[in-house]
């Protein structure tokens, strides 16, 4: 009986270890998706992943705390942007700024699709 | 009478680009740091450099109507020539200077204190620079200018000059 009983404590054990292990890899793998998003802003065109000047080390380990503290990947980008201004993302929002800059693809698009339109039915 | 039409199409698009290239090409392309004015400044919990003692950054603060926050390092060059700066303003007015070490050994900071003076009225520890990073600060040396609530009513990015010392004591007075 008390063999059975240690027998069920290993394996509890067994599965509670791996399953930490598991949790802590899956924040590594999210801790390198959000650096990669993350402009490194005292360095020339590298993200905070790819750098390792003092700012991105710092970086990375905050960005560790707060995965760790239960925060959601879009809180921690707005935490970031907040402290340091939206051009620490690398993806920029959407705002009247570069509306041309979003809306001139689409409008070249539907442009393009119309000469095209009458190219081919109308001629 | 189509074919103008066309023309002046393409002829509006190549203006429209040209224009906005121009214009491009003419402003700064560098990054210039978000003002941080009025912002709360993020509460945080540190240990003194000295006595280990844990503090808050409320506890800083006290009973203070103006904080100044230093981010300093002993391996940071620009700011040796920043502390005899400090040292000045400390000598000068009795502003609550409170020092936050950042990513050193406290031997080394310590020797540093030793040689150039002590303008701090607490040191607190940075080891892995965190809580300048909460703090929105790039690197050493950095300087928060706070009031009583940790409000930022002004923030200087690299060592401190004369000039905004002057500054300082304008708007502490």
């Amino acid at each position: 009986m008390i063999k059975l009983i240690k027998f069920i404590l290993l394996i509890l054990f067994l599965i509670l270890s791996f399953q930490k292990l598991l949790v802590a890899n899956n924040n590594s793998l999210l801790v390198d998706k959000i650096s990669k998003n993350v402009r490194c802003l005292i360095c020339q065109g590298q993200s905070v992943y790819d750098s390792q000047s003092d700012f991105a080390l710092s970086m990375k380990m905050l960005i560790k705390n707060k995965l760790e503290e239960g925060k959601s990947e879009k809180q921690i980008y707005d935490y970031l942007k907040n402290q340091y201004g939206e051009w620490i993302v690398y993806e920029p929002g959407f705002n009247k700024k570069n509306l041309v800059l979003w809306i001139f693809p689409l409008i070249l698009f539907i442009f393009g699709g119309l000469l095209i339109y009458r190219k081919v039915f109308i001629n | 009478m189509k074919k103008n039409i066309f023309y002046l199409i393409i002829l509006l698009f190549f203006t429209f680009i040209f224009t906005v290239f121009y214009i491009g090409l003419d402003k700064p392309n560098f990054y210039k740091p978000k003002e941080v004015k009025n912002k709360i400044l993020e509460e945080f919990t540190s240990t003194d450099l000295f006595s280990n003692k844990e503090y808050n950054s409320y506890d800083i603060i006290e009973n203070n109507k103006f904080t100044l926050i230093n981010i300093w390092s002993s391996w940071c060059v620009p700011c040796r020539s920043e502390h005899l700066v400090l040292m000045d303003l400390s000598e000068k007015t009795n502003l609550n200077i409170v020092g936050l070490n950042y990513k050193d050994k406290k031997n080394n900071a310590i020797k540093f204190l030793n040689e150039l003076g002590n303008p701090f009225s607490i040191i607190l520890t940075d080891p892995d620079g965190i809580i300048s990073i909460s703090l929105g600060a790039y690197g050493v040396p950095e300087t928060f200018l706070l009031n009583n609530k940790l409000k930022v009513i002004k923030k200087y990015i690299g060592p401190l000059t004369n000039e905004n010392i002057l500054e300082i004591i304008k708007i502490i007075k």
